[in-house]
């Protein structure tokens, strides 16, 4: 196999890798915070890639036709939108089923998904039908034997990469972060020192929310069509990630992600005329993993004593 | 003054009375027929084209004074899902008053209900699956299909390509029967025509990303790719052909991606893409014009699409084989296995002993300047223009 044919399967994986990263960046944030399963992620970053392309659409039927004001106004709105629904299902769903076995939470989460998911195909102007998304990024590329190295590809990973390293700083070196990180440690002492539970619930859900926006945008951008199914191949698959990386640990996320591309990757490699079989062969390997290490590949570093 | 009070109210009631006896008796017999289609996911397009169809063909009997039944058209959808078509075709089956159906856009689904047809004896009509097995592999005489099937579509497709010059093709398939049947098909009129499929990729149904599979194809560097699977992955195909810097492939594609939801999935990457379909374009069907002026009359709020004529046609024949034998599903059946050289909108229709229509047109169309145009009409076909691959 020569270097470009390589190279370009490898660009391929780390797209797809960090798609599938910054969803199980959610999950994990999520678990990690309230001990909850919040099943309608995938389905949110559909909400966002729509939101995003509405914004587009609006924006278009004005008359702006600058490319990086239309980027910037659909990234300002889909992420803000997204902040301010996950928040909301926070509020409304998740956090009044606190008390509740956390099946309760993955289960109302899960038919919130399918609510949004259809609400989409439904309520979105011919949204049943795949929908073309703009080609906001300079196209330029060049060819190096077989890799067809795009400029907008590399803006989308740099961009991806930028944002985990933002979400990196900002629960590692702000006050928010410090915050949310007592609380996924323990509620109730988090409570006494202070720090205002709801409050950070409801941030952890945004910052969450917002992330899946992102990932919605980014899928649109680099697979120029969204519909309204994206999102749940990307739940399940972002949740598989999160849970094989281990869950609760953000690098975990980060981990399982890329892990999960790599495979997809592999396993089409290796089975070049059965790549249909690529996702059976990706899932069998997280199957093997779980089995090897139950609590994921980077565990958890307390377990909870009763 | 009395007298005259009694006698006009007595000619009062007479006239109620004799009025409503008119009514009574102008009130015909309720008959129930069906319709079963993808009313929702990626290809509602179509199912809600053909369903449109079946419901004009039904107005249009219901408003004609000859008429001998009222009819009442029972829309059930089958998402393009084998278990849920299952469960749609038993319940439509087990209701005794649904004397007959047009059923199925989706293969896969087609497929799966012909036995469920067979145990409760439903006559139906298949006005969309392609797939020749639904016809062929069993001899149930409940079922009938007005559409052509995917051995005759690959015939065309191999003869025009390679006639056009491609010679080295990659497959990708959905691995649906219906995808897996058109590479069947396909692959065995491309090879009887000197062609070579450098590889096969099957690919499922919803998939999202073909970045790896296309990646292969890149270095296999063949001069087209046969696409056969429907609209939603075509468009994703499409797409990531043209991330990749796959734009001088040709994408031949099948009935599947004959809709105008491709169109506008991909806007100015659509051009030059290839499919086919049995019969005719619908304008250019026998009763097509006349179809499409009724059509729009009833601003239902989607396109009939590529086989909205064909569901029409379909109900047109039930409604006709109810008004001559009656609301008997038995009849009906018999009826049907006679047709012979029956004219539709369609065309002349002959069911064969497998309830097959044995029309064979196929008409190709080449997406030119965000329409699908027949292939004899566009400007590819005279040079004017060079399809992807061709130099």
């Amino acid at each position: 196999m020569d270097f470009g044919l390589l190279a370009q399967h490898v660009m391929n994986g780390m797209m797809l890798g960090m798609m599938y990263a910054l969803v199980a960046v959610g999950f994990t944030l999520f678990f990690g915070v309230l001990d909850v399963i919040k099943f309608s992620h995938g389905d949110v970053l559909t909400v966002g890639a729509f939101t995003a392309l509405a914004t587009y659409v609006g924006l278009q039927s004005v008359g702006v036709t600058s490319d990086m004001l239309e980027l910037l106004a659909m990234l300002v709105a889909a992420i803000g939108a997204m902040a301010l629904l996950g928040a909301g299902i926070a509020k409304g769903f998740v956090l009044p089923l606190r008390s509740a076995p956390a099946l309760n939470t993955l289960l109302i989460t899960l038919m919130l998904g399918t609510v949004l998911r259809e609400g989409v195909r439904l309520f979105y102007p011919d949204g049943a039908n795949p929908k073309p998304f703009p080609r906001l990024l300079p196209v330029e590329s060049f060819n190096i034997g077989n890799l067809n190295l795009r400029l907008d590809n590399a803006i989308l990973l740099t961009a991806g990469v930028l944002v985990i390293l933002g979400l990196q700083f900002l629960l590692n070196r702000t006050k928010l972060g410090l915050a949310i990180r007592a609380v996924a440690q323990d509620e109730e002492t988090a409570k006494i020192m202070g720090v205002n539970f709801n409050a950070i619930v409801l941030a952890t859900f945004g910052i969450g929310s917002a992330l899946a926006a992102f990932a919605g945008l980014m899928n649109g951008l680099y697979y120029n069509e969204i519909n309204f199914g994206i999102g749940l191949y990307l739940g399940v698959v972002g949740f598989s990630a999160a849970i094989v990386g281990g869950l609760g640990s953000i690098y975990g996320a980060i981990l399982g992600g890329f892990l999960f591309a790599a495979l997809q990757t592999i396993g089409a490699v290796a089975l070049p005329f059965a790549s249909a079989y690529k996702d059976v062969f990706a899932f069998a390997v997280v199957i093997a993993i779980m089995a090897w290490r139950p609590t994921g590949l980077i565990p958890e570093k307390l377990s909870e004593r009763v | 003054m009395k007298t005259l009070l009694a006698l006009t109210a007595a000619v009062v009631c007479g006239a109620v009375l004799g009025a409503s006896d008119a009514v009574r008796a102008q009130a015909k017999d309720k008959v129930k027929v069906g319709f079963i289609g993808s009313l929702t996911g990626g290809t509602s397009a179509n199912g809600l084209g053909g369903r449109n169809s079946a419901d004009l063909a039904v107005r249009l009997r219901n408003a004609d004074p000859k008429a001998k039944y009222e009819y009442e058209l029972v829309s059930l959808d089958d998402e393009c899902k084998p278990n849920i078509g299952v469960q749609q075709a038993t319940k439509l089956a087990a209701d005794r008053q649904v004397i007959a159906a047009a059923t199925h856009y989706c293969s896969a689904v087609a497929i799966a209900t012909v036995d469920t047809y067979h145990k409760f004896g439903l006559p139906v009509i298949v006005w969309g699956a392609v797939l020749p097995d639904i016809t062929y592999r069993n001899k149930y005489a409940e079922i009938h299909r007005v559409n052509g099937t995917m051995i005759n579509q690959n015939q065309r497709n191999a003869e025009l390509v390679s006639k056009l010059g491609y010679k080295t093709f990659a497959v990708i398939h959905d691995t649906t029967d219906y995808g897996k049947g058109h590479n069947k098909y396909f692959s065995e009129a491309l090879t009887k025509h000197g062609g070579k499929i450098l590889g096969t990729f099957g690919v499922t149904s919803d998939q999202q990303d073909f970045t790896a599979e296309l990646t292969q194809i890149k270095s296999l560097n063949p001069e087209a790719i046969y696409f056969g699977g429907l609209t939603p992955i075509g468009v994703r195909i499409r797409a990531q052909m043209d991330r990749l810097g796959l734009n001088n492939v040709l994408l031949d594609g099948t009935s599947g991606i004959k809709s105008d939801a491709y169109i506008a999935g991909l806007g100015k990457l659509s051009e030059g893409s290839l499919s086919f379909i049995e019969g005719a374009p619908t304008e250019r069907l026998p009763g097509g014009k006349s179809f499409l002026e009724k059509y729009n009359a009833q601003n239902y709020p989607n396109p009939p699409e590529a086989y909205g004529a064909f569901a029409f046609a379909a109900m047109t024949l039930i409604l006709d084989s109810i008004e001559e034998v009656g609301p008997d599903r038995k009849k009906v059946q018999a009826t049907l296995n006679k047709v012979k050289d029956r004219d539709s909108i369609v065309g002349k229709v002959t069911f064969d002993d497998h309830g097959q229509n044995t029309v064979a047109i196929i008409t190709a169309f080449v997406v030119q300047d965000g329409k699908w145009v027949v292939w004899e009409d566009s400007e590819y076909a005279v040079g004017k223009r060079r399809l992807p691959g061709r130099k």
